[in-house]
C-alpha cells in the first residue's frame, strides 16, 4: 500500500538515478541511520556493543569487500583471512611507529597498504580463473600468515608473537585500548561502514561496477566489447582487498585488542567471510550486510535461547549449533542460492502489489 | 495485589544478580581439538566449588556460583564470553588459554576485575608492579622451561655442553613463550637449541619429526597442547625416539596425552605443577559431589591429571575468596576485594593438608611484587599405566627469569603508560 512508485513523481534526472526510487525505501534508509547514530549509541552497553554490534559491523565491511570480488567481478577468493592479517599488521606497525597518527588516517592507510598486496595477489587472476584462482588466493593466505609469523619485525619482537593495540584517540577520546568507550568505538564503526557501503553501492552502480560485472558475466565478451580486463579485475582486488584490509585493521585495533595471526586470520576466517556473502547473497550490498549479521548474530542467538534460557550443556549446546548453522547453510544453497538478499528482493516484489496481488 | 507483585518482581530482578553469591565464571572448551584438556580442567574447576557449597554452604557462608560459557579455546568466543558474565558479579576469570588471556590482561585491568593464570598465558605478569589484576601464581612458562634445564643439568652432571634440545611448540603466543628463555639458559649452559613449530590444530607433525630422527637432539622439549600432545607421543614412539629423553612441560603431560599409546609410551616425561595421587579430597568429592548426582560433565575424570590442577585452581580462588573475606569482614566480597585477596593469598603446607590436598602444590605467599609464586614443578614419567612423580618439587633459576620478566614488563609498563603499582606500599 505504502510501498510503491506510484505518486513519486520524479522530475530531473538525478532524481530519477537516486539509489532508493521508491520513497519508502529511501525513508527505511533514513531511519536505519537515525537509529543507529542518533539512538543506539545511548543506549548502548558493552556487552551489546563487544559482543554483537562491532563485530556485525566490521564483518559487513569485510563482506562488502569479498562481495565485490566475488559476487561482482566474478573472481572466487580464498584469501581474505590473509588479506584481513596484512591491514591488522599494517596498522599495528603504524600504531607503534607512529604514536601520535590519528586512528582514521590509520585505519585508511591499513586498507591502501592491503590494496597494494591484493594486486600484486591478483595478478595471476590475469590468466587463470575458477577453481585454479581459488588455489591461488588460498596460497596467499598460507603465505601471509606465515610470514606474520616468521618475521619478527611484524609483531615488533614481542617474546610471544602477539600483537595488542595500544591507545590511540580520534578527537581526543579513546577508540582503542580497554579503555575506550563502548559507544566511540561503535560510532567509529558505524562511521566507515556508512561511508565504505555508501562508496560501494556507487562504485558498483556506476561504470567500474558495470566493468566488474561484465567480466564476471562472459570474460571474453566483455574484452570485445571494450572492456580492459587488466584493468577491471586489478581494480576489483585492489578495491576488495581496501575494504577487506580496512575490516582486518578494524578487528584488531577496535574489537579484539590482541590479536595472534594464526588464530585470528586463518583459512576459517576466509571461509567465514565466503559463508557470510553466499548466505547473504551473491552481488548485493545489501546482502553482505545480511550475511554478517546471520552469521554473527546466530551463535549469539543460539546461546542466549539453548544455554540461558533452556539450560542446556554448554557442549551440547555447541555441538548443536554445529548441526543447526550446517542445516542452515544447506537450507539456503537448496531453496535459495542468492541469499538472503534475493528473500528480501521477492519480499519487496510482493510488497508493491500488497493489498491487491491480482 | 498487582502493584505489590510488581514490586515484589522489580526488586527480585534488582536484588538477584552478583549479590546473593560468589560468582566464579568458568571460561572452558568442551568442543574443538583442545576439549580433552578442557573438559577434566572444567570438570575439576566445578566439581570442587559444588564441593564447597555442598559440605560447607560455601565460602564463608555465601554460597558459591560457576557460570560455564563454552569458548572452544577461540578468542573471539572468550571475548564474548567475557563480556556476558562480567556484568553478573565475575569475581576471577581463569580462560585456561593463552590467547584468551592477552584479550583479557587490559580489558579486566580496566574493569577492575583480577585474573588468574595459573601456569599460562602472560609470563611478565608474574611482576605485580606492573600487572596489578593478573596473577599467574604457583608457576608460569618461564619457570618451566627453567626446571627443565635444572633437572636435565642435574641429570648430566651440571654440564649440558655440546648437547642439543629441540623445542617442539605449538605455534601460536603459547607455544612462543619459553623461547626466549630457553636461548638465555642455552647461551649459559652452552647446550644447541633448536627449534620446532607446530602450526594449529597440531595433527601435522611429519616434517618436524623426520628433522628430529635427521638431527637426533639429545632431548626433545615439548609446548603442546590439546590433541597436538597425543599426536607428538605417537609420531616418537614410531621413530623410535627414546622416550624418557621426551619431556613435556605441564599442559602436556595428561592422562589423555599417553593412554591411546600406552605402554609404547612408557618413559615420556613431563613437568607437573600440582601433585596426584590419592588425596582425601577425592574421597569427599565421590561423596558430596559425585554421589549425589551433581557431577560436572559425566564424571569420568576423577582424580586424573588436568581433573586435579582445575581442582587446584578452584582452591586457590576459594581460598583467596575466603582471604578476601577476612581481610574486608564481609561475607559477599567485590572484584576488587578479591584482588586484594589474591594478593595477600599464603600457602602453607598445613592449610593444604587440612583442605584434603596434603602437598597438591607447593608452598607460596603472594605479594603486591611478585605475582607468580615460587614456579617449582615436579617433574612426572608415565610408566604405561599412570603418571608417577619423578622428584619433588624442583626449583627454576630465579637469576635467569627474573630478569626477562623485568624486561617484558618494563616494556609493556612503557608501552602502555602504567605507573609502578605497588609504590606505597
Amino acid at each position: 500500500m505504502f510501498y510503491r512508485e506510484a505518486g513519486d513523481f520524479k522530475t530531473s534526472y538525478v532524481d530519477d538515478n537516486q539509489t532508493f526510487p521508491i520513497a519508502f525505501d529511501r525513508y527505511r534508509y533514513y531511519l536505519v541511520l537515525i537509529v543507529g547514530l542518533g539512538v543506539i549509541p545511548f543506549l548502548l552497553n558493552d556487552y551489546w556493543a563487544n559482543s554483537i554490534l562491532i563485530p556485525f559491523l566490521i564483518y559487513a565491511i569485510a563482506a562488502i569487500g569479498l562481495n565485490i570480488l566475488t559476487g561482482y567481478c566474478g573472481q572466487v577468493s580464498l584469501g581474505t583471512g590473509g588479506f584481513m592479517a596484512v591491514g591488522a599488521y599494517t596498522s599495528y606497525k603504524l600504531m607503534t611507529a607512529f604514536p601520535w597518527m590519528d586512528m582514521v588516517s590509520v585505519t585508511l592507510l591499513s586498507g591502501f597498504m592491503t590494496a597494494l598486496v591484493g594486486v600484486a595477489f591478483g595478478l595471476p587472476s590475469l590468466r587463470i580463473k575458477g577453481f585454479y584462482l581459488a588455489v591461488a588466493t588460498l596460497a596467499a593466505q598460507f603465505f601471509l600468515v606465515w610470514m606474520f609469523n616468521k618475521v619478527p619485525w611484524f609483531y615488533n619482537y614481542s617474546a610471544s608473537g602477539q600483537i595488542s593495540a595500544p591507545e590511540r584517540t580520534l578527537f581526543g577520546m579513546a577508540v582503542t585500548g580497554p579503555n575506550a568507550e563502548a559507544w566511540v568505538k561503535y560510532v567509529f564503526c558505524f562511521s566507515l561502514v556508512f561511508v565504505l557501503a555508501w562508496v560501494a553501492r556507487n562504485l558498483t552502480r556506476g561504470s567500474v561496477g558495470r566493468q566488474w560485472m561484465a567480466i564476471r558475466d562472459m570474460d571474453i565478451a566483455a574484452e570485445i566489447i571494450g572492456v580492459n580486463p587488466l584493468k577491471a579485475k586489478l581494480t576489483a582486488f585492489a578495491v576488495s582487498s581496501f575494504y577487506v584490509g580496512i575490516s582486518g585493521a578494524l578487528l584488531f585495533t577496535v574489537y579484539l585488542g590482541a590479536v595472534e595471526v594464526g588464530e585470528a586470520y586463518g583459512i576459517q576466517k576466509s571461509f567465514l567471510v565466503l559463508f557470510m556473502i553466499i548466505i547473504g547473497g551473491l552481488g548485493s550490498i545489501f546482502g553482505s550486510f545480511a550475511g554478517a549479521a546471520f552469521m554473527v548474530l546466530l551463535p549469539v542467538a543460539l546461546k542466549v535461547l539453548l544455554v540461558d534460557t533452556m539450560g542446556w550443556d554448554t557442549a551440547l549446546a555447541t555441538h548443536f549449533q554445529f548441526v543447526i548453522v550446517g542445516a542452515l547453510i544447506m537450507f539456503f544453497l537448496i531453496v535459495e542460492p542468492h541469499g538472503l538478499a534475493r528473500l528480501w528482493a521477492l519480499l519487496k516484489e510482493k510488497l508493491r502489489l500488497w493489498p491487491f496481488p491480482h | 495485589m498487582k502493584k505489590l507483585l510488581t514490586m515484589v518482581a522489580a526488586g527480585a530482578m534488582a536484588a538477584s544478580p552478583a549479590l546473593a553469591d560468589l560468582v566464579f565464571p568458568d571460561l572452558s572448551y568442551r568442543t574443538g581439538p583442545y576439549a580433552a584438556g578442557g573438559i577434566p580442567f572444567s570438570d575439576g574447576y566445578q566439581d570442587y566449588m559444588t564441593l564447597l557449597n555442598q559440605r560447607d554452604g560455601g565460602i564463608g557462608g555465601v554460597m558459591t556460583r560457576v557460570i560455564e560459557c563454552e569458548t572452544a579455546y577461540n578468542t573471539e568466543r572468550g571475548v564474548e564470553c567475557y563480556e556476558s558474565t562480567k556484568g553478573e558479579g565475575a569475581l576471577v576469570y581463569q580462560p585456561l588459554s593463552t590467547g584468551i588471556t592477552y584479550q583479557l590482561i587490559p580489558r579486566a585491568t580496566a574493569d577492575g576485575i583480577p585474573l588468574h593464570t595459573m601456569g599460562y598465558g602472560r609470563t611478565s605478569a608474574a611482576n605485580g608492579d606492573v600487572f596489578s589484576h593478573v596473577f599467574n601464581y604457583p608457576a608460569n612458562y618461564w619457570d618451566a622451561a627453567s626446571v627443565i634445564v635444572n633437572q636435565l643439568l642435574e641429570e648430566n652432571g651440571g654440564s649440558l655442553e655440546g648437547k642439543t634440545i629441540a623445542l617442539l611448540y605449538h605455534n601460536s603466543a603459547y607455544g612462543r613463550e619459553p623461547i626466549r628463555t630457553l636461548e638465555t639458559l642455552a647461551e649459559m649452559h652452552g647446550f644447541e637449541l633448536t627449534q620446532l613449530a607446530v602450526d594449529h590444530p597440531g595433527q601435522e607433525q611429519g616434517n618436524q619429526w623426520l628433522q628430529i630422527r635427521r638431527e637426533r637432539p639429545d632431548y626433545v622439549v615439548m609446548w603442546g597442547w590439546g590433541v597436538m600432545n597425543q599426536v607428538a607421543v605417537q609420531e616418537a614412539i614410531n621413530i623410535r625416539f627414546p622416550m624418557e629423553n621426551f619431556i613435556g612441560n605441564w599442559w602436556a603431560g595428561a592422562d589423555h596425552d599417553v593412554t591411546s599409546a600406552g605402554e609404547a609410551a612408557a618413559g615420556y616425561r613431563s613437568l607437573n605443577m600440582n601433585r596426584l595421587g590419592d588425596m582425601p579430597i577425592f574421597a569427599e568429592i565421590q561423596q558430596y559431589v559425585h554421589d549425589a548426582g551433581m557431577a560436572a560433565g559425566d564424571g569420568s575424570n576423577l582424580g586424573n591429571v588436568l581433573y586435579t590442577r582445575g581442582m587446584y585452581a578452584a582452591m586457590l580462588a576459594a581460598e583467596a575468596a575466603r582471604t578476601a573475606q577476612e581481610l574486608s569482614g564481609v561475607a559477599q566480597i567485590d572484584a576488587s576485594m578479591m584482588r586484594d585477596g589474591m594478593e595477600a593469598l599464603v600457602m602453607t603446607n598445613a592449610r593444604m593438608e587440612e583442605l584434603g590436598m596434603p602437598g597438591v602444590g607447593p608452598e607460596f605467599a603472594v605479594t603486591c611484587e611478585d605475582h607468580g609464586g615460587t614456579g617449582m614443578a615436579i617433574m612426572q614419567q608415565w610408566n604405561g599405566t599412570e603418571w608417577v612423580a619423578l622428584t619433588d618439587f624442583i626449583a627454576p633459576d630465579d637469576s635467569v627469569t627474573q630478569p626477562l620478566v623485568m624486561e617484558d614488563s618494563a616494556q609493556f609498563a612503557a608501552e602502555n603508560n602504567i605507573a609502578s603499582q605497588c609504590g606505597d606500599s
